[in-house]
């Protein structure tokens, strides 16, 4: 019996096989972008892991200069001072086929690392012995090769404890490979200090001290990076979702008459029912292993350029390879599962419903939906719970709830809206042909309202992420111009150089700008106070977000301080609230600066007013305003009078343009999946107005009977389909703003700690609309060629129904 | 003349000759009934006449215009302007209220008379109807509404296949009466399909289609 039934079932696939494809692309669709983001970000996270263990970045506090590198004696000065410190020295080695990232390391005090034990264990060598000439390097398998390939380099040791890329040996060895000779990328501070050392603050005042839970706090902000990516994976995945339910719905109802058949000839609604999870277990999983294929090939396709931005903006180690794991298969799969059972859940309530004898509607499945009021109350009540629930908890889970009810609200809400639009248009139709128009497209909302709803989220999404991470690529640039206003920076040797150096440059640059900090202990939590002088490149440049009336003049007169925005969050100090920043001196809040990507708390005062209290703050480093056409000549000036190393002159522009490019190829990655998922809308409309061809021919014929051509008729399909996804747009742009509202104002204050300022750029959102009208047009090009030569003995076929 | 069909011979590709060598004539303003078993080809003859098919050989002239010559944008503006359809099915385009139905073709044609369309409203009863949507009426009702779209363009030639056959023997008899009425009352030429021999009897001619043949 069930063999029959099976039978059955599926010569309706054979029947249709479009649908069917359709419903596997939807389910490849979805699964494919979910899997691709999560094969990313999983990457990442597995290379930070990894990169922790193997590395022990991020486990110690670290000394580090602002310029780059740490000269050898004041290493040498500290040892001798009594800190226990393990120098590092890092630098990019240039091979055939691209750069590895050589790492080399004091073996002798840095802390264990399981790829020198596992060399040790394997090749029976000691650590020791990377010391002695030629050396060792160590790195996995794929590097090694790569190395092994080049003549005169040290012997190769293989590892599986590194990542792909990355070279670690002797700092003696890699002064020799990067032929940096005396130099330190940056000091270990090792743990078990011995009690009663002078403080770093004074040995090394040039130093910058970052903190291990700093740096964990720089990691934190890739999970801002792998949010947007998963907020993009998850839409795509509901937006394919929305083409399996159609689907689905679909072929339930075009089955209903079979199923009635069915269980008229004896067949049990409960084996009917288990019999058609099977064939929805079946197709999840042929669906989900195609969308897996996809996800890798996309996954791998954005890995490289996802690496190089999180690498270039963050120094986080991705390697660019990406590897099949198989709790990502597993992950992709159940989703795929979960999904399709969660997008056929309607139709599988309908299928326990449906009774023996009744008449099969022509529209039955369409017209099943909710009643229209009933679907508005239903949507706006979901945005109001979700706001609610934001009101009522205010963290971030109820943020994400805020969201999720606001995109489902508003997908729901779609319909009736558009609908009640689509009626006032009518009302200005002037000739027969435009009323038609109007009242057809009414019509059909309710066939094409999945995929409109689909076309909504993606254009929402893109939108509103769009604008999220283009305000966050201006507060960046905002960043870089606030920290880099200065055309050069300079760092001395010392004191007395540093003293040399501002009245050589006194004469010669248009302002010196002394860079000159302490570090202080605010409510247990260390601070930067930094000291500057009263010009024109703070009040034109510094971007704050909160302050007081004349705040630059009360900042010169030491009347009150600047504080960075992590310093106002965590301590909830704003405009008027008081800071004891050193004992006994006690400012009131001026401002409040907006300080993108510094994981510390930071404020700002009067230079002369710091000097008096902070005698002996060095004075070594500066930033230097000149005509930017004689900055180059200013270095090079700079470089030869002082004999300054190339790494203490440092240029703004070559920053500035370094870091805006690592952003743009952050774009590469967004603007990607932004066509991907507009793309995977647009199949959705497709696939609408395939299945609805079998309904639309009735309502054509007719109106070609009556003198339309079917030229006209094609033209007026494609007519329709860009009209509503242009109404779709353009109430797509509040929700995408709103969105982008709630990633900006709710989502990353929760998340991270800090708000983006909201910029707006239409120029995007006419982009968008271009895109959505192209997709439009792609998706109806088909039907309306189809309609275009569709023979006229298959239009009289409407006539003969009864014949 | 109104209508002139001359040795129209058609076949379906992979088929037989549906209609072979078939010829008749039709004045303005008289009504022809066409009559035949199922498959004898008077669909397929009616879709010739109607420009909404192509024959393979003869003629067929409206109003002295001839089909064969007209390319598609021709023979729209031939349905749109001489010619008027009714069917077995009606045909309304069920996204449009009655009211808009039944001004559709005319005003398609740029023919609209709101007199004229208010009087047809009138004579088959369907003022009350005007607002509602194709959806919500009888078959009997709908088929006046096709009927009354269909002479609202005041057509030279009013084609219409099986206009009766979805309909109960009542409904039957008042769709037709009404319809005749209306044609004499328009004056346009009326040729009908049907397998009835009782409504073939009530037009002024008829003929027998049979085996693709005019009998």
């Amino acid at each position: 019996m069930r063999r029959a039934a099976i039978a059955c079932l599926w010569s309706h696939w054979s029947r249709h096989p479009l649908q069917l494809v359709t419903l596997l692309a939807g389910l490849a669709l979805a699964t494919g972008l979910w899997s691709a983001v999560q094969a990313i970000n999983s990457e990442a996270r597995t290379s930070y892991a990894e990169a922790s263990a193997q590395l022990g970045v991020g486990q110690f506090d670290e000394l580090r200069a602002a310029s780059g590198s740490i000269p050898l004696a004041r290493y040498v000065a500290l040892r001798r001072a009594g800190w226990q410190l393990a120098a590092v020295l890092e630098g990019q080695l240039r091979l055939p086929g691209g750069s590895v990232d050589v790492m080399g390391v004091d073996l002798l005090s840095y802390p264990a690392l399981p790829a020198v034990e596992e060399t040790s264990q394997d090749d029976g060598i000691a650590p020791t012995d990377a010391l002695l000439a030629p050396g060792l390097l160590i790195a996995g398998p794929e590097t090694a090769q790569r190395l092994e390939a080049q003549p005169r380099l040290p012997p190769v040791s293989r590892t599986q404890n590194l990542p792909s890329g990355v070279v670690l040996t002797d700092i003696g060895t890699a002064e020799m490979l990067l032929n940096r000779r005396s130099e330190i990328t940056r000091l270990l501070i090792l743990p078990d200090q011995s009690a009663g050392l002078a403080p770093l603050a004074d040995l090394a005042p040039d130093l910058m001290l970052v903190r291990a839970e700093g740096r964990s706090e720089l990691a934190r902000l890739t999970d801002s990076f792998h949010l947007n990516l998963t907020a993009f994976g998850l839409l795509s995945f509901a937006v394919g979702l929305f083409i399996v339910h159609g689907m689905v719905g679909l072929s339930f109802e075009q089955r209903r008459g079979m199923i009635r058949t069915l269980r008229a000839l004896g067949l049990p609604l409960r084996d009917l029912t288990w019999l058609m999870l099977g064939e929805l277990l079946l197709f999840a999983l042929i669906g989900g292993l195609i969308g897996l294929v996809l996800g890798y090939g996309v996954a791998a396709a954005l890995l490289p350029d996802v690496a190089a931005t999180l690498r270039g903006l963050y120094g986080a180690p991705v390697d660019g390879d990406l590897a099949l794991q198989p709790a990502w298969v597993a992950l992709g799969l159940m989703m795929a599962v979960a999904g399709t059972f969660a997008a056929s859940a309607q139709a599988l309530w309908r299928l326990s419903r449906v009774p023996i004898l009744q008449a099969q509607g022509q529209y039955a499945w369409t017209a099943q939906g909710l009643p229209a009021l009933a679907q508005a109350g239903f949507g706006v009540l979901l945005i109001c719970a979700g706001f609610l629930a934001l009101v009522i908890f205010d963290d971030l889970i109820a943020g994400f709830v805020m969201l999720g009810g606001l995109l489902m609200g508003a997908a729901l809400l779609l319909p009736p809206v558009l609908s009640l639009a689509l009626r006032l248009g009518g009302r200005f139709a002037r000739g027969p042909l435009e009323e038609w128009i109007w009242a057809d497209m009414r019509a059909q909302l309710p066939g094409l309202s999945l995929a409109l709803m689909a076309l909504l989220l993606a254009l929402a999404a893109n939108i509103g992420v769009g604008t999220m991470v283009s305000s966050f690529r201006l507060t960046f640039t905002g960043w870089l111009d606030q920290r880099l206003a200065s055309e050069l920076y300079v760092t001395a040797r010392d004191e007395a150089q540093g003293h040399e150096i501002e009245r050589w440059l006194n004469t010669r640059a248009d302002a010196v700008l002394p860079i000159r900090w302490t570090e202080v202990q605010v409510a247990d939590q260390t601070v930067f106070l930094y000291g500057i002088i009263d010009h024109p490149t703070y009040r034109d440049n510094w971007p704050l977000i909160a302050e007081v009336p004349e705040v630059w003049d009360v900042v010169a007169e030491a009347r009150g301080v600047l504080i960075n925005e992590q310093m106002a969050r965590r301590m909830d100090l704003w405009p008027g609230d008081s800071v004891e920043l050193l004992p006994g001196w006690t400012l009131p809040v001026a401002g409040v600066y907006s300080d993108y990507g510094n994981p510390t708390g930071q404020a700002i005062t009067a230079l002369p007013a710091l000097l008096e209290r902070v005698p002996d703050l060095p004075n070594t480093r500066f930033g230097i305003r000149i005509d930017p056409a004689e900055a180059e000549d200013m270095r090079t000036a700079l470089a030869d009078t002082f004999a300054l190393p190339p790494q203490a002159v440092v240029p703004q522009a070559a920053i500035k343009a370094s870091s805006l490019a690592i952003f743009e190829k952050t774009f590469v990655v967004t603007g990607a999946l932004n066509i991907l998922t507009l793309g995977v809308a647009g199949f959705a409309i497709l696939t609408s107005l395939l299945t609805l061809w079998a309904h639309r021919l009735p309502q054509l014929a007719p109106v070609w009977a009556l003198g339309v051509r079917r030229d006209t008729l094609a033209r007026l399909e494609i007519l329709r389909s860009v009209a509503l996804a242009v109404m779709t747009a353009v109430l797509a742009l509040p929700l995408g703003l709103v969105l982008a509202w709630a990633l900006l104002a709710i989502i990353n204050v929760e998340a991270f700690g800090w708000r983006l300022p909201m910029h707006l750029f239409p120029l995007q959102w006419l982009v968008l609309l271009l895109l959505a009208v192209a997709t439009a047009v792609l998706a109806a090009l088909v039907p309306a060629n189809r309609l275009r030569y569709l023979p006229p003995s298959d239009l009289l076929q409407v006539f003969a129904n009864a014949r | 003349m109104l209508l002139n069909v001359e040795t129209v011979s058609k076949t379906y590709p992979g088929g037989r000759p549906v209609l072979d060598q078939v010829s008749l004539t039709l004045e303005h303003g008289e009504t022809l009934a066409l009559t035949g078993e199922s498959g004898s080809g008077k669909s397929t003859l009616l879709n010739l006449v109607g420009a909404l098919d192509h024959f393979d050989s003869g003629e067929i002239t409206v109003e002295g215009t001839s089909l064969s010559g007209l390319n598609e944008r021709g023979r729209a503006a031939l349905r749109r302007e001489s010619l008027a359809l009714v069917f077995q099915q009606f045909n309304l385009i069920p996204s449009l209220s009655v009211e808009q139905n039944l001004s559709f073709h005319a005003r398609l044609s740029g023919r609209s008379d709101t007199a004229w369309l208010s009087h047809l409203t009138d004579r088959l009863g369907l003022a009350p109807f005007l607002s509602r949507f194709p959806e919500q009426l009888s078959g009997g009702q709908q088929q006046r509404v096709a009927i009354g779209r269909a002479l609202a363009t005041r057509p030279a030639l009013l084609l219409a296949d099986e206009p009766t056959g979805n309909l109960d023997e009542t409904a039957s008899a008042a769709v037709l009466d009404l319809m005749l009425e209306l044609v004499a009352e328009t004056g346009c030429g009326l040729l009908l399909v049907t397998h009835s021999a009782g409504i073939a009897a009530r037009l002024d001619r008829r003929a027998h289609l049979s085996g693709g043949h005019l009998a």
